[in-house]
């Protein structure tokens, strides 16, 4: 579904990825980990299209080369970004609405608010309040339901528990699990390692910019080795 | 001094204030869109005046008939000017600020230059028309009617932009402006909404310089010193805030038909310069700006 | 930042202080061929920007203040001389640094109000005191209103700056305009107040967390340039022998006194120099040739090289002279 091959790209002024090749498949959730710096945000960004980027990028087998980051957003891949980026002054419902604003004319665009809410109750009962006035873990709701709310095919999400309640933490897990269950492909940065490959079926580990492992999750996670050397557990 | 010379100016006040509010409405949307002051305002209210005297002119059409028209041409002068200038200006690398100052300043330089080749320096005004040289009387008050007729327009112009900001592409206008680029990750062209918002900002002055043009004179020069009483109202009722604009424009409109009694009229700006000094002494920001 | 070894910095600014050495040289000698007035004209009203745009720099380059207002300092200065001499006998040569004092004064007394805004607040505010000064000097009776001053002549004299067809005095003095802001800025540069004042530029907190007073640093610097440019006023209204509020204390005239430096690369030394150089004989040029009518093909030439150079050359037209020497002393604003 996603494949990328020999990507590099500058974040300002330093190499953060340097000739990553990767492969998402259909259905897949696909975790990548390494330690601060290791360019996994980079990665996602690069994908996104909100970095320049030399070698390919194919998203079901089209190129995603000089595709400006909203085209990449309506081709079915959605980044849920570190620090959420809602829109802190506009309400729960618009900051949600709007993830289906480029879907105008369609006139069931609205349909995955039900999703939405069935995957996170706590959203409805905010509707009406501002974004920017909601607690860390519900923003993070928020952030994947306005991702959710543009019908991605791949869904990435950058640390998705990044400063948030343990508890939710936990939701937030359970969310992620269903929301593959919908057929949705996804791509995971966390820092919480357990976890994360806890619910993955597939691993890359990155170190400095470089893919330095991959392989079936519960391998990685069993590896002490990559753990020590990589991961500096 | 009587209550009804008073009660006179204060209406006059209000009539000229609604006109200056909507100028203001048109730069402070831009502003608060994207952080860009635009200094070839006073020029677009000027093309647009122009244009209405042009349209009177050639096909004899009613200033109020041609309404309709020069907001369309306006709009599509507001998004060729983000599309051929200011997207550029956003992507330079150095002294962003300032060059986004003085891009539009250049260009409403240019803008001048252009209406001077076309028409000369000389003072033009529309004569004829619906509303010319009439006025209507209320409760002993003797009010001008083309000065009637832009204020009710100038009502309406800022009702629609009320309306506008409700709808989804309001919503769309709004996240934008909270976080430009952040609206990719939902799909939005971020150029497509500032361009758009470029072409309401001119087709908001542009309604302004229609109405403007019924009873005020056409000249090269003349958008400079409503471009001026523009930046003075936005910077007091803050810029991006579009209530603020209508606050700070009536005031500022009253101010000056007062200062208008107690002062030499070519003195009548000095107060609505004093109280914005005094204003933005204490809040810095305008009187509705955000922080 | 990278720490630069002091002898570094010594060397290029000596280098900077040779090269002006040179170019003063060379200007001191070009008026002597040249015998047409138009041509001397052109020279001088050059000289004349290059001195007021480097005074604008120091405020609005060095310090980050982009001032819309200057035309007020320049109008009060050229004001109070005139108002000495035709009042109380004082010749401009002492009253062009009253007149300079009373620029300076002015920008004190602006900056303290207009300096607890930032960004586009400043600028709008002081493009507005700006306009209040005017409206004002339009008003003020005792000054000759909107129909201004006539300059008295006394006849040719160095004391009273008065000469009555003779050019030559003019480049020299403006000559001395321009270099003497030259040399103030490149001192500024140098020392400690340079140092400030671009780091209230560049960050306003880091500025802070360095111990330097923000405030008393802008003050500073909105002084020192509204000394110079109210000096450059005097000089201005001696040199025209005619001061009213619409030629000496316009929006315009502000924009025109920063355009040189923005143009030419803002925050340098050198941008101000370059920039009116290009800047005002194609001004000069265009509305001779091409404004007469006025038709107004000027203004679009004046316009769009404003909105071109903007664009295609942000950091100012001096850069494209380190790209000739390969970068060597390329400083960046």
């Amino acid at each position: 579904m996603l494949r990328l091959h020999d990507v590099s790209a500058s974040y300002r002024g330093l190499k953060a990825l340097q000739g990553v090749s990767m492969d998402v498949g259909k259905g897949e959730v696909v975790a990548v980990v390494g330690a601060n710096g290791a360019g996994k945000s980079t990665l996602l960004r690069a994908i996104a299209g909100q970095v320049a980027t030399t070698g390919s990028i194919e998203f079901d087998g089209e190129s995603l080369a000089h595709v400006p980051a909203h085209m990449v957003t309506r081709r079915g891949i959605s980044l849920v970004p570190e620090g959420r980026r809602l829109f802190p002054r506009l309400s729960v419902e618009d900051n949600l609405r709007l993830g289906a604003y480029s879907k105008r004319g369609d006139f069931d665009r609205f349909a995955p608010l039900e999703l939405v809410f069935s995957l996170f109750p706590r959203l409805r009962e905010r509707l009406m309040q501002r974004a920017g006035t909601l607690s860390g873990g519900e923003q993070q709701m928020l952030a994947i339901g306005r991702a959710l709310m543009t019908q991605p095919r791949l869904l990435m999400l950058d640390e998705p528990s990044q400063g948030i309640m343990p508890k939710l933490v936990d939701d937030i897990f359970k969310a992620i699990l269903r929301i593959r269950r919908l057929d949705v492909t996804i791509l995971l940065v966390e820092q919480r390692l357990a976890e994360s490959l806890e619910i993955a079926d597939r691993a890359y580990v990155l170190q400095t910019g470089r893919v330095v492992m991959s392989g079936p999750a519960k391998q990685i996670a069993a590896d002490a080795a990559v753990r020590q050397a990589y991961l500096g557990m | 001094m009587t209550a009804d010379i008073l009660l006179q100016a204060v209406i006059g006040g209000l009539l000229m204030g609604l006109i200056y509010a909507l100028v203001a409405a048109g730069l402070s949307l831009i502003f608060g869109l994207m952080d860009v002051v635009n200094f070839a305002h006073g020029e677009l209210l000027m093309v647009a005046m122009f244009a209405t005297f042009s349209l009177w002119q050639l096909t004899g059409l009613d200033p109020l008939m041609v309404l309709p028209l020069v907001v369309v041409l306006m709009f599509a002068l507001g998004v060729a000017i983000y599309h051929g200038l200011i997207a550029r200006a956003l992507t330079v690398q150095f002294n962003r600020g300032m060059v986004q100052i003085f891009v539009t300043f250049g260009l409403g330089i240019f803008i001048r230059g252009l209406a001077q080749f076309f028409y000369g320096g000389e003072f033009r005004s529309i004569t004829g028309g619906m509303v010319a040289n009439r006025t209507v009387q209320m409760a002993g008050i003797y009010v001008p009617l083309p000065q009637f007729a832009a204020s009710l327009v100038c009502l309406g112009a800022f009702a629609l932009l009320l309306v506008i900001s409700r709808t989804e592409f309001g919503r769309a206008l709004e996240a934008t402006r909270e976080d430009r680029d952040a609206v990719a990750l939902i799909g939005i062209n971020r150029d497509h909404i500032f361009a758009i918002g470029w072409g309401l900002g001119a087709a908001t002055v542009g309604i302004a310089g229609v109405m403007l043009a019924t009873f005020y004179y056409v000249s090269p020069n003349v958008g400079a010193n409503f471009a001026t009483i523009a930046y003075v109202t936005v910077a007091l009722g803050g810029f991006g805030s579009l209530g603020g604009a209508l606050v700070a424009g009536l005031l500022i409109g009253e101010i000056e038909a007062l200062t208008a009694l107690v002062l030499e009229p070519s003195l009548k700006q000095v107060g609505m310069f004093v109280v914005y000094l005094a204003v933005v002494l204490f809040r810095p920001r305008g009187l509705f700006g955000r922080l | 930042m990278e720490a630069i070894p002091d002898n570094a910095i010594t060397r290029r600014r000596r280098n900077e202080l040779r090269c002006a050495l040179a170019v003063l040289v060379v200007l001191a000698i070009l008026p002597l061929p040249i015998s047409d007035v138009y041509t001397q004209n052109l020279i001088i009203l050059t000289l004349f920007y290059a001195g007021l745009s480097q005074a604008w720099n120091i405020l609005g380059g060095t310090c980050g203040q982009i001032s819309l207002g200057h035309a007020f300092y320049f109008g009060v200065g050229a004001y109070t001389s005139t108002m000495l001499f035709t009042h109380l006998g004082i010749p401009p040569t002492l009253g062009m640094f009253a007149g300079g004092a009373m620029g300076g004064l002015m920008a004190l007394l602006i900056g303290w109000p207009c300096f607890r805004l930032s960004g586009h607040y400043y600028v709008i505010a002081t493009f507005v005191v700006g306009e209040i000064g005017s409206l004002l000097f339009l008003n003020w009776d005792w000054i000759g209103g909107a129909s201004g001053l006539y300059i008295p002549f006394h006849g040719e004299s160095w004391i009273n700056l008065q000469f009555r067809t003779a050019k030559l005095p003019w480049h020299y003095l403006f000559l001395t305009f321009a270099a003497a802001t030259w040399l103030v800025a490149w001192l500024i540069d140098g020392s400690r107040w340079g140092f400030a004042w671009r780091a209230v530029r560049d960050d306003v907190v880091a500025a802070r967390s360095l111990g330097v007073s923000v405030f008393r640093s802008k003050m500073a610097a909105a002084v020192i340039s509204g000394f110079f440019t109210g000096l450059g006023g005097a000089l201005y209204g001696q040199f025209v022998g005619y001061i009213d509020p619409d030629s000496m204390m316009t929006g315009s005239l502000s924009v025109l006194i920063s355009l040189p430096a923005v143009l030419g690369g803002v925050g340098t030394l050198w941008g101000p120099v370059v920039g009116a150089a290009i800047l005002i004989p194609v001004r000069e040029l265009s509305s001779t040739f091409l404004g007469g009518s006025g038709r107004g093909v000027d203004l679009m030439l004046y316009g769009a090289m404003i909105v071109l150079v903007a664009l295609a050359r942000p950091q100012g037209l001096v850069s494209l002279l380190a790209l000739v020497r390969g970068g060597r002393n390329a400083r960046t604003a």
